[in-house]
């Protein structure tokens, strides 16, 4: 925004100071809403809270004003988050609604779908879940076979889905469906349906880290309105992999996500406390402690190269080259670290359960297991390289 | 790439320009197989000079443009991706620094303009053996009637031929491993008693031998304090350790871009070997080697733009990282241009041996990460 000076900046600074210092229940501070209305109804304060924002749209902050949105620029929509950070408010408007589908809806959708689906999510109302994977199709996605029939009146979708994350909380469904079985990515639809529609049925995966984020879905005879088309008849593909490219970010740099596997605790005073030191006060095993030291280096490049991506993104030169690499190098970094810190930890840092193990030990078992997942979900390490070097690269593809 | 302002942009494209057509990677050959153990014509580094970047940081008012460390690690940037060679690393960028920070008035007047002009060469006389290791200075600094005289040997000083001086580490107390003890001397590259021998390393580049027996030096060349030089030197070579990673970056970045131009046109079994997957990945995992790589280099370059209390940190990362990405890209480099590669007509060649030079000068990969290691408490 070119008319928004410093003055301005500051007149919103207050504005939002004085609305969070009204409206922001203080026993919330450092609770992530979003992640507890993941996965169940929330009450009291937190609910209090998530009501709040959801009206004033501040947790979709650039979102347009018509749909639920908060309508702020990108500079006053930092200011928010400046301010709410000074407080250790987060937002509790969250999921994949505000990552991944709603944006793409406001891109593809029409006007009646905007209207109807995007202020539910704005108010953190409703819960989707993403209809993607099948048994046969997973990293060749296009390859998937769920069956979407025109019935005149409706849609009569039969087919499978798993991976499907957060389904067995989840109120409804963005799904890819098969349209045309004569072609491959020209006969891929996207449409939407209510999780509680007759023929959905779910059942949550057990993994090894012991929980079930994600589930199978399986879809008979389900019938699916017309209006929850999006786009074209057979022009799915492209909304999909728009939403993919949100999925990405969210996964990486732009969500955080990655950047918090690496900001971790450095673990310098783990290898201290479980490792212990030599006679000149350095980490006593060689071998380890090098490999520590590799470790924490390469996280300090990736934090540096998300500070850069930032800062080119905000220099008006477009979204960064670097961003392509972001989601392999954060997962990696993460699982570098905590498989580390299994050798740092003995085995200790296996502890499954019981009250032998500090919470750090049991947390630490489950993060390295449950981190395996990074690497493979919204495109596996070997999709984004061959993204890299075809995308980014120009290599071609193999004849 | 950092954001930069427009006249950074400017010139970064000048130094692009200049390079590829006045120093392409033929000129370094072409010294090389004359004999030149510079690996510079002194020609072109007089319009370097002229160009104003010998006197990117120096002050404006010692006759530089002062336009900041990130700025002439554009150049370093660009000068890397030919392997066009110049002293502008150590000389007009670590040893200013230096000047800037602990000379005197008179010791700055007498070499910054002379080095922002390119008339003075100031190489870096530290090590004494053919791994880096500043604590171990033995070179012997002694009193002598109001000055110093100098005895003992330097060893691999980069750019020490050409040098018309250098900034000398010495020991006058404390025994070889000490950090106390070391004092820095500006030593005249005609001093009396001071004797130098070219080394001949296999990237053609300039390495002198240095013999000091009984060079005096008047008590006006000690640069910053007497016995308590260890900090400065440090610091100094730090800068010359981040100079270094912007070269290293352009290089790598230049070997890169060169071997991903034959992935795209090399064919076998019908298609262009860049079509084979196995390929692909590594050319994604250099990809994205460089994009770390650049950060931590522009990092370091602005941390000393910023005099950054964390600057020891930052140079450590910048060489180790870079360290780590040459050598895979020198590596593949020759690998994926299979046999072509291996021919002294191709230029892979020249970058593998200069990447391993770089990579060793002023500390190993392997010496900065345990550096890094040590400051971050491991």
């Amino acid at each position: 925004m070119a008319d928004f000076g410093a003055a301005d900046a500051e007149a919103f600074r207050v504005e939002v100071r004085d609305w969070l210092a009204a409206n922001f229940p203080p026993s919330l501070a450092g609770v992530d809403v979003a992640m507890l209305n993941a996965t169940g109804p929330v009450d009291g304060d937190a609910l209090l809270w998530k009501q709040r924002v959801g009206e004033k749209g501040w947790g979709t902050p650039t979102w347009p004003r018509e749909y639920g949105g908060g309508g702020l620029s990108r500079e006053q929509a930092r200011i928010l988050q400046q301010e709410m950070n000074r407080i250790g408010a987060r937002n509790p408007i969250g999921g994949m609604g505000i990552m991944m589908f709603g944006p793409t809806l406001l891109e593809y959708g029409n006007e009646e779908q905007k209207q109807r689906h995007i202020p539910p999510i704005c108010r953190g109302e409703i819960r989707w879940c993403q209809g993607y994977s099948e048994p046969g199709a997973g990293s060749d996605l296009a390859a998937l076979q769920t069956r979407c029939e025109d019935m005149g009146d409706h849609f009569l979708v039969n087919g499978q889905k798993i991976w499907t994350s957060g389904a067995q909380y989840a109120d409804w469904c963005f799904c890819l469906v098969r349209t045309d079985f004569n072609t491959k990515h020209e006969g891929i639809s996207f449409i939407l349906f209510d999780m509680k529609t007759p023929g959905v049925e779910v059942r949550p995966i057990r993994l090894i880290s012991g929980v079930s984020p994600f589930c199978e879905t399986f879809l008979t005879d389900v019938k699916v309105p017309k209006e929850n088309l999006v786009g074209e008849l057979n022009k799915g593909w492209t909304i999909g992999k728009r939403l993919l490219q949100h999925e990405r970010n969210s996964l990486s740099g732009g969500g955080g996500s990655a950047g918090r596997f690496a900001a971790g605790t450095p673990l310098e005073q783990l290898a201290r406390d479980y490792v212990g030191v030599d006679g000149t006060g350095r980490i006593a095993d060689p071998d380890l402690r090098s490999r520590i030291i590799r470790h924490q280096m390469e996280a300090r490049a990736f934090m540096l190269t998300l500070m850069r991506a930032q800062a080119e993104a905000k220099g008006g030169g477009g979204p960064s080259n670097a961003t392509s690499i972001m989601k392999n190098v954060g997962s990696k970094v993460g699982q570098d670290r905590a498989e580390l810190a299994i050798e740092i930890m003995g085995l200790a840092g296996l502890g499954w359960e019981g009250d032998g193990y500090t919470k750090q030990e049991l947390e630490q078992t489950r993060n390295w297991l449950g981190g395996k997942a990074t690497t493979i979900y919204g495109g596996s390490a070997e999709i984004q390289n061959n993204i890299i070097a075809k995308r980014i690269l120009g290599l071609l593809d193999h004849q | 790439m950092a954001v930069l302002t427009e006249e950074q942009s400017m010139l970064r494209d000048a130094a692009r320009a200049w390079v590829q057509e006045k120093a392409p990677v033929g000129a370094l050959r072409k010294a090389r197989d004359s004999g030149n153990l510079r690996g510079y014509d002194p020609a072109a580094f007089a319009e370097m000079a002229e160009m104003g970047w010998a006197g990117v940081v120096v002050p404006e008012a010692h006759g530089g443009s002062e336009f900041g460390y990130l700025s002439l690690g554009l150049v370093l940037e660009e000068l890397g991706r030919t392997l066009a060679a110049s002293p502008l690393a150590v000389s007009a960028m670590a040893v200013v620094s230096a000047l800037v920070r602990a000379g005197s008035d008179a010791q700055k007047a007498a070499w910054l303009p002379a080095i922002a002009v390119g008339e003075a060469i100031v190489a870096i006389a530290v090590d004494e053996g053919p791994r880096h290791d500043p604590a171990r200075t033995a070179l012997k600094a002694e009193a002598s009637g109001g000055g110093w005289t100098l005895s003992g040997q330097k060893a691999f000083v980069a750019e020490g031929m050409a040098a018309t001086a250098f900034l000398v580490a010495a020991r006058t107390g404390g025994t070889p491993g000490d950090e106390a003890g070391i004092t820095l001397f500006l030593v005249p590259g005609d001093a009396a008693g001071l004797a130098r021998a070219s080394r001949h390393a296999a990237d053609s580049r300039d390495y002198a031998g240095l013999t000091f027996d009984g060079v005096s030096v008047g008590a006006d060349a000690v640069l910053g304090e007497v016995g308590a030089g260890h900090d400065l030197l440090e610091r100094t070579l730090d800068v010359a350790r981040i100079g270094l990673s912007a070269e290293m970056l352009g290089m790598a970045t230049q070997a890169f871009e060169t071997t991903l131009d034959y992935l795209k046109t090399r064919v076998q079994f019908g298609q262009t070997i860049g079509s084979f997957q196995a390929l692909q990945h590594r050319a994604a995992k250099m990809f994205s080697e460089l994009e770390l790589t650049r950060s931590c280099v522009e990092a370091a370059l602005s941390a000393i733009d910023q005099d950054a209390a964390n600057l020891a940190e930052q140079a450590a990362l910048a060489k180790a990282v870079a360290g780590d990405t040459l050598n895979l890209i020198s590596r593949e480099m020759v690998q994926m241009h299979g046999g072509i590669g291996m021919t002294d007509a191709h230029d892979a060649g020249l970058y593998l041996k200069r990447a391993r030079a770089l990579e060793v000068l002023f500390g190993t990969t392997a010496w900065h990460r345990d550096r890094w290691g040590r400051m971050h408490g491991y």
